[in-house]
């Protein structure tokens, strides 16, 4: 499989990410998409860095990036928490609070 | 009419399936089947993922997206990475987001056939248009002139620790996770009582 074969997947992947986070009307749905987001970068960075050397940079660069997905996704969880709390809805629809 | 559409979309799943195992058998042998086979999991776990109407589905079907990722990270030769793939997505983020399930209250009206297809109609005509202008233009490297892969888990860990290579910023991610998680901790604790919405008495 060449390079370009990874590169498509990563990109629909990311299509599908996208797609997810604006059709779906639920926070929990908007977490899901920046995942699969972030995955399909993954995806790009260790297929580059194998066809181009297979130096280590671009796996170093995933690893961080799974690192703070994993920061992010925790962090996001305590706020949809809160958001639920307050507005009792996960609705990004229903978060208005700033808007008047 | 939407429950109607539910067995074409498997049926199309596993079309695109059969399509993919069938292109990398015939374009890489062994190496295309596992490449097709992955990539059906990761991209079908996903398409479930959009399409699904209940939450717990969804949250389920990332799994297969996830463990496909892992399963390319392999092809690729990053197994280290593979193998952190699966731990912390599957074993950590995927148990978080089910956490954020039971948050969500059964909506099934809350997805919008129209939505859905008609983002993903456009996302992926535009991932098609923007891959056919690449396509002929870049020279795309191909497996057979790649050397074989080799394992460094000593290496990433050596690399982690390096003053000339990575020590700063695996330093800066000990300190974000740590803020990170404790200040999850900390707002997820937060009372109701603490939180204040000026139009509490307005909704009531």
């Amino acid at each position: 499989m060449g390079l370009g074969a990874y590169i498509a997947v990563s990109a629909v992947l990311f299509a599908i990410g996208v797609v997810c986070i604006v059709a779906r009307r639920n926070m929990i749905y908007v977490l899901m998409g920046i995942e699969m987001i972030l995955n399909a970068a993954n995806i790009n960075f260790v297929a580059f860095n194998r066809f181009n050397g297979d130096a280590m940079d671009g796996r170093m660069f995933a690893i961080f990036v799974i690192i703070l997905a994993a920061a992010e996704a925790a962090v996001a969880l305590g706020i949809v928490l809160n958001v639920y709390h307050l507005f009792e809805s996960i609705k990004p629809g229903d978060v208005d609070l700033m808007r008047d | 009419m939407e429950d109607k559409l539910q067995k074409p979309f498997y049926a199309a799943l596993g079309v695109i399936t059969l399509g993919l195992l069938g292109w990398g058998a015939a374009s890489a042998g062994a190496q295309g089947i596992a490449f097709g086979l992955f990539t059906a999991l990761t991209l079908g776990g996903s398409l479930i993922c959009v399409w699904e109407r209940s939450v717990v589905r969804s949250a389920f079907s990332l799994m297969g997206t996830f463990t496909g990722v892992a399963g390319l990270f392999l092809l690729l030769g990053a197994d280290f990475l593979a193998v952190a793939q699966i731990l912390i997505y599957v074993g950590g983020i995927l148990a978080l987001i089910l956490f954020g399930v039971m948050l969500s209250p059964p909506d099934l009206a809350e997805r919008k056939l129209s939505r859905v297809l008609g983002g993903l109609a456009l996302m992926l005509g535009a991932v098609a248009w923007v891959g056919s202008k690449v396509a002929g233009t870049v020279a795309w490297a191909t497996a057979d002139e790649l050397p074989e892969p080799t394992t460094k888990v000593d290496e990433i860990g050596v690399a982690f620790l390096d003053p000339e290579g990575y020590v700063v910023p695996f330093e800066l991610a000990a300190m974000i996770l740590t803020v990170a998680l404790v200040a999850a901790v900390y707002i997820a604790r937060r009372k109701a009582s603490d939180l204040t919405d000026p139009r509490a008495e307005e909704r009531a």
